[in-house]
């Protein structure tokens, strides 16, 4: 198997599904050519040309609302947002029309063939526009397929599953790890499910919960507490709409404690819409109040970005707090 | 990079403003009031046939509009948007394409769909919401769509479907198809940000669209003076490098040869075009407004002698297409059906509980299955609170 960071992965899935449909289309600001200003389209162009992986002027309702356009005339539809903090230009297209299309036409029609890739995320020094995880905006759509993946291998296989699902999915890429995480990835086509959570390390005193980038902290602050004799549960949500409560409540029905952490702002974040879940389903089986380790409410920061962040130190400090409750 | 355009402008060496009028654009009127054709006119690819269906679409606009006007008055439907004054628009629109072709309206375009042969019963089980509306209840009246006719479903949002057209026309071209994308918009929606979006998406990945700008003069209140200070809509289709035609939009020969030529281009070239139609909505913005508050009864008066039906019919008395027996015998008789589909249509039952939940996505995801399910329990507990499910609840 072929070592690939996260960026290649992706670029792998694009390969895979532009090979094999000849109406798919990737585009996007900077997606042509240069293949995106993180290179996620490299080579696409060369590869199936101009019609097929293309520039778009620098509009972001004008790509997603061409995107609704060609999807819902049956083409696959691969928009790139250059970053998730630039995608709200676009929110009408994505809440209003990509989410309702389907609903509102009694389903004479659908735009079940897009996708959008969008990097999101901190921990790059990025700032107030280069950082932001908007994810929640979007869980608050009926309509809406939302997925980040934590790695290479989960990044092709989700994006994979993301392009053929037949509902319109936004793929948020954890940018932090585009270069930094490097993993196995098979080369040739694989899927792996929406809507499902994945284990990814077993335990029993507690159960942590994350998504995309926020997985890798979560398992520092697990390694931090295994050094302390406290066994961590660790899940990956992968598909944060619709969301996998089944492999959730019954891992914390198990550990009966719960700590769930998100990169985004701690207010009506994605990881308070769990917690008020879990408390329902867990209510008798829960050991401890659910913990959620979130950043500030403030916009993302430059200079104190450490300060801000949802580390894996804050998370470690859940956990105790939730053993010794 | 394309520089061009700098090395072949003309070079001057003391500031020259280029005026924001400065674009003359002429307007096209083939059909005069009286029936009678301007002299030189160069007349659409029509015959008796195409004329007399485009009419007689016509007559079911006015009448459906007048007599659906009226049911909101009763209380029937809670909701209706007539089209009085400008429905050449989307009648010549829909005469001037082929049945392939895309159309995506903004939400005054009954018209269109009404040529392509939605039947009555269709457009009353919308206005109904009953079971047997194809949008399944969920949309306000007037929110029509069919996938059959090619009839794109109505969005409330103004002008999203300026850059969705630039798509699915893209995705059409790149098919290979004959057929092309007509978007329709009013000049208010035209200062939305999709406008914009849309326009420029369409020219730069030349997207076989025929953009149509129905400029009827208001945005619900407020008049075009207010909307834009620039020639019209018309001059915007200039700065996006798009070919551009303004037309008498209450003119139904003016509004087929525009189309028709559009079409031809569009597919031939692969490229856009912008139509602005200059028109007036001498009814209200919608069943929820009253113009008395924002215009006179003098303006809409001079806008009266400009009637699109009228003008048609005086054309087709003059051509020898149609008599005035042949007039009050459809007219009484779109009445009567328009009438009996009502009371058909209002005695449908509304659409089944399961349709709440279906269709937000390919599937039901189980959180809302699980809601639905606690819904079921809740509407059995208090059947009284909710009398058109109540009883049909499995």
């Amino acid at each position: 198997m072929a070592q690939m960071n996260l960026l290649q992965a992706i670029n792998s899935a694009l390969d895979t599904v532009m090979a094999e449909n000849d109406r798919a289309v990737c585009f996007g600001e900077d997606v042509g050519h240069f293949g995106g200003v993180f290179r996620a389209t490299s080579g696409l162009q060369e590869k199936y040309g101009k019609s097929r992986c293309f520039n778009t002027p620098l509009v972001e309702q004008g790509v997603i609302g061409f995107a609704n356009g060609l999807a819902a005339q049956g083409s696959t539809a691969i928009a790139e947002i250059q970053f998730a903090d630039y995608i709200f230009p676009a929110f009408d297209q994505i809440v209003n029309e990509s989410a309702k299309f389907r609903y509102r036409s009694g389903n004479e029609f659908n735009v079940g063939k897009l996708t959008i890739r969008t990097p999101y995320g901190g921990g790059i020094a990025g700032g107030l526009y280069h950082s932001q995880s908007p994810e929640a905006y979007f869980a608050h759509t009926p309509g809406l397929k939302v997925v980040v993946p934590r790695n290479p291998y989960q990044a092709k296989g989700l994006l994979l599953a993301s392009i053929r699902d037949d509902n319109p999915v936004i793929f948020f890429e954890p940018k932090r790890l585009y270069r930094a995480s490097v993993g196995e990835v098979p080369a040739e086509d694989y899927e792996l499910p929406l809507g499902k959570a994945e284990v990814v390390q077993k335990g029993s005193d507690i159960t942590l919960l994350a998504w995309g980038a926020q997985v890798e902290i979560v398992e520092k602050a697990a390694a931090l507490a295994a050094a302390d004799g406290i066994s961590c549960e660790i899940i990956d949500l992968r598909t944060i709409l619709p969301w996998d409560i089944e492999t959730v409540a019954n891992s914390v029905t198990k550990t009966g404690r719960f700590v769930v952490s998100q990169e985004a702002p701690l207010t009506a974040g994605f990881a308070s819409e769990i917690a008020a879940t879990i408390q329902q389903e867990c209510f008798l089986h829960l050991e401890a109040p659910i913990a959620r380790v979130c950043g500030m409410d403030t916009p993302y920061p430059l200079a104190l970005e450490k300060e801000y962040a949802a580390d894996h130190l804050k998370i470690y400090e859940a956990i105790k707090n939730s053993m010794t409750y | 990079m394309n520089t061009d355009i700098y090395s072949e402008s003309p070079v001057v060496h003391e500031p020259a403003f280029i005026d924001g009028h400065s674009v003359e654009i002429p307007i096209l009127k083939i059909l005069k009031q009286d029936g009678s054709i301007y002299k030189n006119a160069a007349m659409p690819n029509i015959d008796q046939e195409l004329a007399t269906k485009t009419y007689k679409t016509l007559a079911f606009h006015r009448v459906l509009d007048e007599r659906m006007v009226a049911a909101q008055r009763q209380g029937r439907i809670s909701f209706y948007m007539a089209a009085l004054g400008e429905e050449a628009a989307s009648v010549g629109g829909a005469a001037g394409l082929k049945d392939q072709d895309m159309i995506m309206a903004q939400y005054r375009e009954q018209g269109a769909l009404m040529f392509r042969g939605f039947s009555l019963e269709n457009f009353m089980n919308q206005m109904f919401s009953n079971e047997k509306d194809l949008g399944k209840g969920r949309q306000m009246p007037i929110h029509y769509g069919s996938r059959e006719l090619n009839y794109m479903t109505i969005s409330s949002p103004l002008g999203t479907q300026i850059p969705q057209a630039a798509g699915y026309a893209y995705g059409q071209k790149m098919q290979g198809l004959d057929a092309v994308t007509i978007c329709y918009f009013g000049e208010g929606a035209a200062s939305e940000g999709d406008f914009h979006a849309g326009l420029n998406m369409a020219a730069v990945h030349q997207a076989p669209v025929i953009f149509f700008c129905r400029n009827n003069g208001y945005a619900i209140s407020t008049p075009s003076e207010e909307q834009y200070v620039g020639n019209g809509i018309a001059s915007r289709g200039v700065g996006y490098g798009m070919k551009t035609i303004r037309i008498d939009g209450n003119d139904i020969l003016a509004v087929i040869a525009a189309v028709q030529l559009s079409r031809e281009y569009a597919i031939k070239e692969g490229k856009p075009v912008l139509i602005e139609a200059m028109s007036y909505r001498l009814g209200a913005h919608s069943t929820s407004d009253d113009p008395s508050g924002y215009r006179t009864r003098e303006e809409e008066a001079k806008w009266q002698e400009h009637d699109p039906i009228l003008r048609m019919k005086n054309w087709m008395l003059a051509q020898g297409w149609w008599d005035e027996a042949q007039e009050t015998a459809l007219f009484e008789k779109l009445r009567d059906e328009v009438l009996a589909a009502v009371k058909v249509a209002e005695k449908i039952a509304k659409p089944p509980v399961e349709d709440l939940i279906t269709d937000v996505y390919d599937q039901v995801p189980p959180l809302l299955q699980s809601q639905f399910d606690e819904l079921k329990v809740h509407i059995k507990k208090y059947p009284q609170a909710y009398p058109f499910t109540a009883g049909r609840i499995k």
